[in-house]
Parts: structure tokens; C-alpha cells; sequence
């Protein structure tokens, strides 16, 4: 019992995370409507970005911007002060790209609206299944 | 459908958490993930590239191909944005259009194929789902966008001591004019920059990065190495890698904040770039 308590308070982080991607992935799956769809796609993938930043995380450890100014340089950086910089510069870029493709989805959404005036997938389903190809 | 797509969803997750009882726990100093590469970046980036800030020197010297790739995306959801909503219209007058005359407050409805008032100080064109102007959030809009657009550019500039650089102050420049947007007209928004001003900065945004890159290649050093700008910049190696940096992120931010605008103006008008949000 007292291993399984460790267990859980030494990751509960990931599970918190799984949580949020599992919610997305519901949402992409089941949900009908292609908004909501888009919405649990960006839930995913804020679930991947808090990961990889809690990998980031040390303990004891100060943001990875070491201290300068007067005489600052002198003292030798230890690798143990400051967190992992490398997946803050990964999903540093990966927001501003999910933000970008976001926008692409919505383009696509608006056109799909265009063509079939509905955005629910079962309408735009029977709309295909009629029209022969 | 939805039992099914739960149970799919059941079953990745705990899946998921199966694997991270294997994992190092929260914090973990000796956490694979932080003992191989990184502290190598840490302990070395102030002596080569006398960058303090780690993430920004990382991003845009150690990572520079991927940076100047993920920049790419970014120009082509823009683009992507653009080829699949844009509309072009064929005539002035095929769409009913409203306007106000100023000095009356009368608002005029004019149909289809009808005679457009000239452009004078009398009338002035409205939306057609339009609200009276608001002048709490016009003035507060106008107050604030100089400040939010000053500390974009601080944003930007202080990427190398603060946390910061091109993709952050690239989207809070580009929030600045959205804000504009939204609190007056599209219109508006559109005569101060226009879409193929967004267009030729968002390109230009990446051109300037990957010309640094070519630049450098040009000068005898390999692709994105810094080191080479020393005789153009005329400063030892360590700080030619530190202008380097910031070179590049400046185009970053060019490129964010033009792909930004763009994708808003095509979204918020449905590609017609006349009435919108």
C-alpha cells in the first residue's frame, strides 16, 4: 500500500495528463459536431504540451535563464539549478503551430459549412451518401 | 458509437497510465530526459553563444533548422488559410451594402446594383449586423494597442536576457492588430495593412531567417552557423552567435505576427475581406 501511495504522489502529473488527452480523444471520436471536434483536437494537444513541459521539471531547479550582470559570469552553471531547456524550446514553437493549424481547421470547417450548410458529420454524411458519385 | 468510442478512449488511457509506473517521478533530477543532452546546453551556452537565456539560445542557434521549419508551417497554414477561403469579388455593387450619413444619422440600405454614395466625410459604410459605436471599448482599444505593441517589441528584443523572443512577440504584435480589428471594422483594419503587406511580411519573415542561414553558408561557415557573420558584424565569434540570434528572431516575429493578422482576416470575413468581426 505505502508503494502504491509513492506511486501516485511521485506521478500523479502524467495521470492528470492522460486525463486531459483522454477527454480530447473522447471528444474527437464521438462528438458530432466538427467545432467540437477541433476543440477536443486542441485539448489533446494541450495535454502533450503540459507533458513534455513537466518532463522539463527539476527539483531545486530555477528557469533555465542564468543569472548575469555585474561580475554574474563568474560563477560556474551547474546543470542541477535550472530546468531542462530543450522541451520548453520544443513546445515553445508547438503552440504557435497548433495556434496556425488551428486556424487552417476552421478554414476548412468554413468551407465544409459552405458546401453543405451544416457542420454536424452525420448531415453531411447523408448529404454524400445521396448525391451519387 | 459513443460506448465505443469510450471504451476506445478507456483503454489508451489506461494504457497510458500502465506506462508511467515505469516513468521517473515529477521532478526528478536524474530523469533521463534531463541527463544527457541538456545539461550540456546549460553548462555551455553562456561560454559559446553568451546568450543568458538558454531556451532562446537553444531555439535559435543549437535548433536552428527547426525553428526555421516550424516558422515555415506557420507561413503555410497562413497561406493554406488563404487559398482555401479567399474570395475575390467580381463587382462593386452586388451585395447590399449600408451606409451612414453622418451629419443626419439616417442609415441608407442600398440593394443590390445600386448607386454607392462617393467616398466623402458625410457617409460612412457600416456593417450590416451593425452595433452603434461603443465608445468605452474604442477608446480603451486606442489607449492600449500602442502599449501592447511596445511590449511586443520589447518581447522580441529581450528574448536574450528575458523570457521572451520572435514566436511570442510575434502573436502579441499580431494580437495588437486583431484588437484594432475587432474594436473598430475589418475595413479599418485593412486600410492600415492591407493583405499583401501580411502576405510580403509573412514571407519575408522566413526569408530573412533562412537568408541569415544562406548567408552564413555564403561566408564559409556550414548553414546557421553565427560564427561566420563575425567580419559583417565585426564582433568576435561568441557575440556574432548572440546577433545571429537575434536577427533570426526578428524574422520570426515578422512572419508570426503577418501569418496571425492574415489567418484572422480570412477567418473573421469568410475570405471576402469586407465585412467581418
Amino acid at each position: 500500500m505505502d508503494e502504491f501511495i509513492t506511486i501516485v504522489i511521485s506521478r500523479y502529473n502524467y495521470w492528470a495528463y492522460v486525463i486531459l488527452m483522454m477527454i480530447g480523444m473522447y471528444a474527437m471520436i464521438t462528438k458530432n459536431n466538427l467545432v467540437k471536434k477541433i476543440i477536443g483536437m486542441n485539448i489533446f494537444q494541450t495535454a502533450i504540451i503540459l507533458f513534455y513541459i513537466s518532463v522539463a521539471a527539476k527539483k531545486g531547479g530555477t528557469i533555465p535563464i542564468i543569472s548575469h550582470g555585474h561580475n554574474g559570469g563568474d560563477h560556474a552553471v551547474h546543470a542541477m539549478d535550472f530546468i531542462n531547456p530543450l522541451p520548453h524550446v520544443l513546445m515553445l514553437t508547438a503552440i504557435v503551430v497548433s495556434v496556425a493549424t488551428l486556424g487552417v481547421a476552421l478554414a476548412l470547417a468554413i468551407k465544409i459549412y459552405r458546401q453543405y450548410g451544416t457542420l454536424e458529420e452525420d448531415e453531411i454524411n447523408a448529404q454524400l451518401r445521396e448525391t451519387p458519385q | 458509437m459513443k460506448i465505443i468510442g469510450f471504451i476506445i478512449v478507456l483503454l489508451c488511457g489506461s494504457l497510458l497510465i500502465y506506462g508511467t509506473i515505469d516513468f521517473p517521478g515529477f521532478g526528478d533530477p536524474d530523469a533521463p530526459a534531463s541527463t544527457y543532452l541538456s545539461p550540456r546546453y546549460v553548462e555551455n551556452t553562456m561560454a559559446e553563444t553568451s546568450v543568458p537565456n538558454i531556451v532562446t539560445a537553444v531555439l535559435a542557434d543549437y535548433r536552428g533548422y527547426d525553428t526555421m521549419f516550424e516558422t515555415t508551417v506557420v507561413f503555410s497554414a497562413a497561406i493554406a488559410c488563404f487559398f482555401l477561403l479567399r474570395v475575390f469579388k467580381r463587382r462593386e455593387n452586388d451585395e447590399v451594402r449600408h451606409y451612414r450619413h453622418i451629419p443626419t444619422g439616417i442609415t441608407l440600405r442600398i440593394e443590390k446594383g445600386g448607386k454607392i454614395p462617393e467616398e466623402s466625410a458625410d457617409f460612412q459604410r457600416i456593417d450590416s449586423e451593425w452595433v452603434p459605436h461603443d465608445m468605452i471599448v474604442n477608446t480603451t482599444s486606442r489607449l492600449i494597442i500602442p502599449f501592447i505593441q511596445l511590449f511586443a517589441l520589447y518581447v522580441i528584443a529581450h528574448g536574450h536576457h528575458s523570457p521572451g523572443g520572435g514566436f511570442q512577440g510575434g502573436v502579441i504584435l499580431g494580437a495588437a492588430f486583431i484588437l484594432f480589428a475587432v474594436s473598430r471594422n475589418l475595413r479599418a483594419s485593412i486600410r492600415r495593412m492591407g493583405e499583401k503587406v501580411s502576405a510580403i511580411l509573412c514571407a519575408a519573415g522566413v526569408f530573412l531567417y533562412a537568408g541569415t542561414g544562406f548567408l552564413c553558408y555564403l561566408l564559409g561557415g556550414n548553414f546557421l552557423d553565427y560564427s561566420a557573420l563575425t567580419g559583417i558584424l565585426g564582433v568576435d565569434p561568441v557575440t556574432a552567435h548572440s546577433h545571429g540570434i537575434l536577427i533570426v528572431e526578428i524574422g520570426v516575429g515578422i512572419s508570426v505576427m503577418a501569418a496571425m493578422i492574415w489567418i484572422y482576416y480570412n477567418l473573421s470575413s469568410v475570405g471576402k475581406h469586407d465585412e467581418g468581426l
